[in-house]
């Protein structure tokens, strides 16, 4: 099969899938049992009068067949208009677009954290003594298993009200960004570690690897030069891994830190039963997941050309 | 977290210690800290059952005098904003953790493993529907998804544990699936249909057994990570209401106080992660075993 066929396979698989959450987030509207005219015009509180509640069916569309609204829904969204939000009035999307940069610069700054971290960590502990072994999937395991509010608490407690190095909270200036990004980064970190270090130690068992020391090189040249490179295939394949815990750490931490942010939007909406704004959220991280494999497939076939051959 | 990478066990290793028991043989090999992790689980689950007996207190009594008062020989962890006993909220505080852990872990599983099972011995056509639908459902990170579902149903303690418990379902899918394709054509189950038993019984008698063991193994490792799962969604305030003794809730509060009252937060926070690493530690040991790894 050529690689054009296999790409626009891959293609199509990923439009199946958006196609798929779509279709779910469509029948989740419609057989929870609410009624969605109810909740444009603000709830059971807001106690609209019929004719009112008529003409809102009329205006979106929704004294239509199903068929035909699922037809609009899907039209709707393949334009990228994702709705309005029921409580803040304004495009769903316009919301998003607002608020996504504090969350990019956090999940960046996080994500390069944790890989960074888990560089240094799997390179300085692969293939050592039992003893550094044992430290380091113990403080591994109570890392990864610790939940990130609870880190991001314990760095509050330590740095901001005990040390007051840091801000305990706002999305201002870079100082601020320092406790999210660490609280975030650290299970993530943990998680990618053990797998690199895994791998590493894999790279170190190879014939190249021999060959190289053969050659008199250091430990160092040969974990650096060598095992590593070879050693990060994997870690490629977890991308799609490290966005959804990033995403979803966000959540928690942007409430934590009272910062800005995607995971904030989407805690009000889901508060404030605002579904559009959090299917908009969840359609759109959906969509990021779908791209981020997509891409993550065509670097590992660049890398390792093997893996095409399936 | 871990169960995000996904594992297909294809039973031990040969010659390497694969006939070893998964029960309680080579206990006296076991390291020490999983012996504390083990005697911490049964402690957890002696409060989970008669948490009357392990609290010195009565974890709603609320009395305004005693307030934030730290740790000392009374109180032994303090007590809080309304002068209740911390360590007694913690210790009424387990049942609702290691329930929901297991609650959504077991629904997670039974739903899983239906559709693996379907999908490894139906038709291609149902395989293929039911594999694209788990890849539709992975593509959603866990703690959104949960929202969503807490954001159509409503929050409180049944809804958590289906927010939760659903995020597991594709993963458990593909897995039992995987494992279901690996014994499908193992010699033992040619046997059976060879030797004219009916398909039923070859799926509940030789198939299901023999793929479920590895699950089972992962199942205990996910516990923990439906335990932080709903910690964190009660820590968001979607749990159980306020005087309700939760850790995740317990923390949410505390955080108000942490310049005043950093105990109100760290014991909590102690609390679940150790309950975590316990289980986790018990869970990878098995799953080392499984492999035939040595220790």
């Amino acid at each position: 099969m050529s690689t054009l066929k296999r790409i626009s396979l891959r293609l199509l698989a990923g439009v199946g899938v958006l196609w798929g959450a779509a279709t779910l987030t469509f029948l989740a509207v419609n057989f929870s049992g609410g009624d969605t005219a109810l909740a444009i015009l603000g709830g059971p509180d807001a106690l609209p009068t019929p004719e009112l509640l008529a003409r809102v069916r009329a205006e979106y569309g929704l004294d239509q067949p199903l068929t035909v609204q699922y037809g609009h829904y899907l039209a709707r969204l393949a334009h990228g208009d994702l709705g309005e939000s029921y409580r803040l009035r304004i495009p769903v999307l316009q919301a998003i677009s607002e608020q996504i940069g504090a969350t990019l610069q956090l999940s960046f700054s996080a994500a390069l954290l944790a890989i960074l971290l888990a560089l240094v960590c799997a390179i300085l502990t692969a293939n050592r003594s039992r003893w550094v072994r044992s430290a380091a999937s113990g403080s591994e395991l109570v890392i990864s298993s610790a939940p990130s509010f609870v880190i991001g608490i314990l760095l509050l407690l330590v740095f901001s009200f005990h040390w007051h190095w840091l801000p305990p909270s706002g999305s201002a200036g870079w100082r601020s960004l320092i406790l999210p990004s660490v609280a975030l980064a650290l299970p993530v970190a943990a998680v990618l570690t053990q797998l690199l270090r895994q791998s590493l130690e894999d790279t170190l068992e190879q014939p190249f690897i021999a060959m190289a020391r053969a050659r008199g090189l250091s430990e160092t040249a040969v974990r650096l030069r060598h095992a590593l490179r070879h050693a990060l295939v994997p870690l490629v394949t977890l991308a799609g891994f490290i966005f959804a815990s990033l995403l979803g750490g966000a959540v928690v931490i942007e409430l934590l830190f009272a910062r800005q942010g995607i995971g904030r939007l989407m805690l009000d909406a889901t508060t404030n039963k605002d579904v559009p704004m959090v299917l908009g959220v969840t359609l759109l991280a959906a969509t990021v997941y779908v791209v981020v494999n997509l891409a993550v497939d065509l670097i590992n076939r660049w890398i390792d050309p093997r893996s095409a051959q399936e | 977290m871990s169960q995000a990478i996904e594992t297909v066990i294809v039973g031990p290793a040969p010659g390497v210690g694969g006939s070893r028991p998964l029960g309680f043989a080579g206990f006296t090999h076991l390291r020490p800290g999983l012996w504390a992790a083990g005697l911490f689980v049964v402690l957890l689950v002696i409060a989970s059952a008669v948490p009357q007996l392990l609290a010195p207190y009565d974890p709603l009594d609320a009395s305004a005098r005693l307030a934030f008062q730290q740790p000392n020989a009374i109180h032994w962890l303090g007590t809080d904003e309304n002068g209740r006993d911390v360590l007694s909220r913690l210790i009424y505080g387990v049942r609702s953790s290691l329930f929901m852990g297991l609650a959504a872990t077991v629904l997670g599983l039974a739903w899983g493993t239906l559709l693996g099972l379907i999908s490894g011995l139906g038709p291609r056509w149902l395989d293929a529907a039911i594999m694209r639908g788990v890849d539709v459902l992975l593509a959603f990170p866990d703690l959104l998804l949960a929202l969503v579902i807490i954001t159509f149903f409503g929050q409180g303690t049944a809804n958590l544990i289906l927010a939760v418990g659903i995020a597991g379902v594709p993963r458990y899918a593909r897995l039992v699936r995987a494992q279901t394709l690996n014994v499908r054509n193992a010699g033992y189950v040619e046997a059976a249909v060879t030797l004219g038993q009916s398909q039923l019984a070859v799926v509940l008698r030789h198939i299901l057994p023999n793929a479920f063991k590895p699950v089972l193994i992962l199942a205990t490792i996910g516990i923990g990570g439906t335990i932080t799962a709903g910690a964190a969604l009660s820590f968001l305030g979607f749990g159980a209401p306020p005087p309700a003794p939760e850790w995740g809730g317990m923390m949410a509060i505390g955080r108000a106080f942490l310049a005043n009252a950093p105990w109100l937060v760290a014991w909590p926070a102690l609390s679940i992660t150790l309950t975590v690493v316990s289980i986790s530690a018990i869970g990878r040991e098995l799953l080392r075993r499984s492999e035939g790894k040595p220790l």
